[in-house]
């Protein structure tokens, strides 16, 4: 019924797996049902699109045309830049000019316009709210959260048409539903310096930094990002921006899905939080246990 | 019949790519045709003179100019073809100029374009016959919708002038936008000191009738004679009693509604007068927030009433005026600026408008006169102007520039440093648009004396911490990004047509532009006037305007109005629709399309239904000589047979083209 290609891109299976695993694992839990694409290749994450736009448009079109194989018409992933690429290429295909010329570097041509969305945008859109209110069964209560999207998940808007772009609210409605506290984050689309952490660890420093002195000013015990690279520079780079900037953040960044799990009640296995670099018992601690029988 | 023909070269305008001389031949080949000619320019005084000369000498009957839109110049040659002594309806306009040489560039496919125009033109005025115009009396009393300062200058100038003036205002206050600034530029002195006085001679003059609290309800008539029905909404209070003592408002104890002459900054009682010096001073009350008229109970304003002048069963209450002409002073909006996220949407209490900020600055404001900010109550430090909130911005769809915010954020940066001279303030803009008398003097003032920070570029967003606002943003001067940390942030938000505006539009027939703002006939020759006769523009609704543009523009208005109805009486356009009663069956159905309610159902001496027009109504569109079954009504100087003619002037017949 609820049958979505997913695509879990090359960070879902390194730097992000815990990602990976606990989106598998919530959208089992809420009856999503995500089919793998099969032989499923690299979107040409943030390089080949600044070499080549046909080339960097058929890395993805050869994903979507899998997809397409498949009998399905949507497919998502939960990595912001992998929906970016993807959503970019079935925009450009739209031409029917640049659509002939990346089938032409296909063993298989991309005919259909399969539309591409962030695990994100299928919880928000294709569930209710009101359904993940009802499976909760370890609330979120007691702990102070900012939601931290990133600058390319809802933007820009024209492509990506989901949420508000200077100001969404997605993750910021699943957290309130699971009974956390939302603190009015207000940089919740600004840059962290993304890729530059290996060539500029200075701009990620400051700009992270940045990002997390506005977390810690309003009370946040913990961040939840949607975006594998975003969670890479605010919660592994968090020492190293303590040492730039001499400061001592301590405050961990989860994936929004892991607490999503948490607050379902799944397997611990599935979440993933041993992966994180900044300890996050302290903050999970804050949660106030349920009353023992009722 | 005696035709002249005359092909205007309109400078290069026509001649560029019209072969003019080869036209006026061809029009001699025309049936009637006894004079053709080119002139360099037939609106000119010798080109009318050419004409009247013509006509005289080869005594012609009618005579056809080919030249620009009839919109331009028809009445120009009309009135020269009756100096010649013709009728004036024995003259045929051909538009060759924005029909043929703007729009196409091939000569010989335009000289033959044009040829074909002038022929339908002379196929026209072979059938045209001499139409006479009615007189009729008109009604020496003006209407003035808005009572802003535009609309008072106008019913000033109008009352002096011996006019009755009738006023609507859709506030409880006259004084428009003006009443709520603290003070104006350039000059820097007290807006309503000026405004006042002027306010009190509406109430004073006894020409003048204010409706306030009221709105117009419909409009009939025509030119000379408007019948207006004006809508007094209930205010509770019977303003022939209240002396605008003000007890009601202290003892009232509901405190729920915004202060909407204060901008929202504070609440108001739900039965109010909006500020010391409001013209009617009179008491109204809100029915959303009344106790009395929500929940039944209460009642204390009428209890300590010293006159007994509250009344809870008010109803609205319509009134009818006859008018001779209206001027339309309905204002403008401020720009949502909500619509901008990145500004915070309204989530941070301490962005705030620039009009918000004048009611701060204002000794009759909220807080008195003194800077306060809107969250915590604190003296700003450093307060950041956002020009260009809501103007020259496509994104937004507003991409005109609201033309005064330059020079209203000047005057709030010195107005600024008076108040609080421990403050630095901070301008980011994109031009400075500052073209007035004393103007850019002023802006510079506002930099090189009081210090204020103007940054060239466009502010990305704005985010709390702590305390206080960061305002990022770029100067593209010295091209880098910059970060302010505000206390206060104000928004010069552009402005915007009245809300409203489009719907009284339609009720005066005056159509908006895209954006909501009043046409004006012309954009430089009638720049007051609309294409409704006797209906006139005054400020802000037909465009942003400023103070002075707007007094002069109201002033112009009752200029025009004066002109108008200083005639004892007007014509009417004799081009009307007539009903002719031997083939009119009574069926109606032209008194049921007519949208100017022009044509009522008559008997005729047997007791037969008959169709008849009244004219000074008829507008001449046309509509109802479509409609009847019978061809019983024919719409004079665009008769069927005319348009016909015109017709088979550009394609023939083959029955036609063969006798030929």
């Amino acid at each position: 019924m609820n049958k979505i290609a997913y695509y879990p891109g090359c960070s879902g299976q390194g730097t992000s797996e815990e990602y990976d695993r606990s989106s598998r694992a919530i959208c089992k839990a809420l009856g999503i049902d995500l089919v793998d694409i099969p032989d499923w290749s690299c979107c040409g994450s943030t390089p080949a699109h600044t070499v080549n736009h046909v080339l960097s448009a058929a890395l993805s079109a050869r994903n979507l045309a899998l997809v397409e194989g498949m009998g399905l018409d949507t497919v998502t992933t939960p990595c912001p830049s992998c929906l970016t690429n993807l959503r970019t290429a079935a925009h450009k295909m739209e031409n029917p000019e640049f659509r002939a010329k990346v089938n032409a570097l296909l063993d298989v041509p991309c005919t259909k316009t399969i539309e591409a969305q962030s695990v994100l945008q299928i919880l928000t859109e294709n569930v209710d709210m009101t359904l993940i209110k009802s499976r909760v069964v370890k609330p979120l209560t007691g702990i102070k959260i900012a939601c931290y999207y990133g600058c390319i998940m809802n933007r820009p808007p024209e492509l990506m048409r989901f949420d508000h772009h200077e100001n969404p609210m997605a993750m910021d409605n699943i957290m309130t539903a699971l009974g956390a506290e939302v603190v009015p984050y207000p940089l919740k689309v600004e840059c962290c310096g993304a890729s530059f952490g290996i060539a500029r660890g200075d701009i990620v420093a400051r700009l992270s930094g940045k990002l997390l002195d506005a977390g810690r000013r309003l009370g946040a015990d913990a961040f939840v990002t949607a975006c594998p690279l975003c969670q890479m520079n605010l919660d592994m780079r968090q020492g190293q921006i303590n040492d730039a900037l001499h400061e001592n953040f301590k405050i961990p960044v989860f994936y929004y899905t892991q607490l999503l799990g948490y607050a379902l009640g799944l397997d611990r296995a599935d979440l993933g939080f041993e992966k994180l670099c900044v300890d996050p018992r302290l903050a999970l601690g804050r949660i106030k246990q349920p009353a023992q029988a009722s | 019949m005696r035709i002249g023909v005359f092909i205007c070269h309109c400078g290069s305008n026509i001649a560029a790519t019209v072969d003019c001389p080869s036209v006026a031949a061809t029009a001699l080949t025309y049936p009637d045709v006894v004079f053709s000619t080119d002139t360099m320019y037939a609106c000119s005084e010798p080109g009318q003179d050419a004409i009247i000369q013509a006509v005289k000498e080869k005594n012609l009957d009618g005579v056809v100019v080919a030249s620009c839109s009839p919109r331009m110049h028809e009445p120009t040659f009309r009135r020269a073809v009756e100096r010649a002594g013709l009728n004036r309806y024995m003259f045929e306009m051909a538009n060759i100029r924005e029909h043929v040489s703007w729009i196409g560039k091939t000569k010989d496919l335009n000289t033959g374009k044009a040829a074909e125009l002038v022929r339908m033109a002379v196929e026209k005025l072979r059938r045209d016959r001499p139409l006479l115009a009615k007189r009729f009396e008109t009604t020496k009393r003006v209407l003035v919708i808005g009572g802003g300062v535009a609309g008072i200058q106008a019913a000033l100038d109008c009352a002096d002038g011996g006019l009755e003036v009738i006023m609507v205002e859709r506030e409880q206050s006259i004084g428009g936008k003006m009443a709520k600034l603290d003070k104006t530029f350039p000059t820097v002195d007290c807006s309503s000191c000026v405004l006042g006085p002027k306010m009190v001679d509406v109430a004073q003059n006894p020409n003048i009738t204010l409706y306030a609290c009221s709105e117009i309800e419909s409009v009939g008539g025509y030119v000379g004679n408007f019948q207006v029905t004006i809508r007094k909404k209930a205010t509770y209070v019977d303003w022939n009693k209240c002396t605008g003592c003000g007890l009601c408002t202290e003892k009232c104890p509901s405190r729920k509604h915004p202060d909407t002459f204060n901008e929202n900054l504070c609440n108001a009682p739900s039965i109010n007068i909006p500020f010391p010096q409001a013209i009617p001073k009179k008491a109204a009350i809100n029915p959303e927030t009344c106790l009395m008229l929500t929940k039944g109970k209460c009642g204390l304003c009428a209890k300590v009433c010293p006159t007994k002048c509250i009344d809870f069963e008010q109803k609205d209450e319509l009134i009818n005026v006859d008018v001779g002409a209206v001027v339309v002073a309905t204002g403008y909006d401020l720009f949502d600026w909500h619509k901008y996220p990145q500004y915070g949407e309204g989530r941070y209490p301490d962005v705030i408008t620039s009009l918000q900020y004048e009611r701060l600055l204002s000794a009759s404001g909220p807080t008195g006169g003194h800077i306060k900010r809107p969250s915590d109550g604190k003296e700003p430090k450093n307060v950041v102007f956002i020009q260009c909130v809501g103007s020259r911005d496509k994104s937004v769809g507003r991409p005109y520039c609201s033309g005064f915010c330059c020079m209203y954020t000047a005057k709030q940066t010195i107005l600024t440093k008076d108040h609080l001279p421990d403050s630095q303030s901070y301008v980011f803009y994109m031009d400075i648009r500052s073209p007035g008398k004393m103007y850019d003097e002023f802006v510079r003032r506002a930099m090189e004396e009081y210090g204020a920070q103007y940054v060239r570029g466009r502010v990305s967003m704005i985010y709390p911490k702590d305390d206080k606002l960061i305002v990022r943003g770029a100067d593209t001067l010295i091209g880098t990004q910059v970060e302010v940390p505000a206390d206060l942030v104000v928004l010069a938000v552009g402005v915007e047509a009245a809300h409203g505006a489009v719907q009284l539009g339609e009720k005066l027939r005056v159509a908006p532009d895209q954006y909501g703002f009043f046409v004006e006939s012309h954009p430089k020759l009638k720049p007051v006037e609309t294409n409704t006769a006797g209906v006139f523009l005054a400020g802000a609704c037909q465009g942003p305007k400023d103070i002075p543009a707007s007094v002069g523009q109201g002033s112009a208005a009752a200029a025009k109005a004066l002109v108008l109805l200083s005639k004892k009486e007007l014509e009417s356009d004799p081009a009307v629709s007539r009903v002719n009663p031997a083939r009119c069956v009574g069926c109606g159905k032209c008194a049921q399309t007519c949208p100017f309610g022009a044509i009522k159902m008559v008997e005729d001496r047997f007791g037969n239904p008959k169709a008849e027009v009244i004219d000074t109504v008829c507008q001449g569109c046309g509509i109802c000589t479509v409609t009847c079954p019978q061809g019983a009504i024919q719409l004079e100087h665009f008769t069927d047979n005319q348009i016909l003619a015109e017709v088979n002037a550009l394609c023939p017949p083959k029955i036609l083209a063969n006798c030929e």
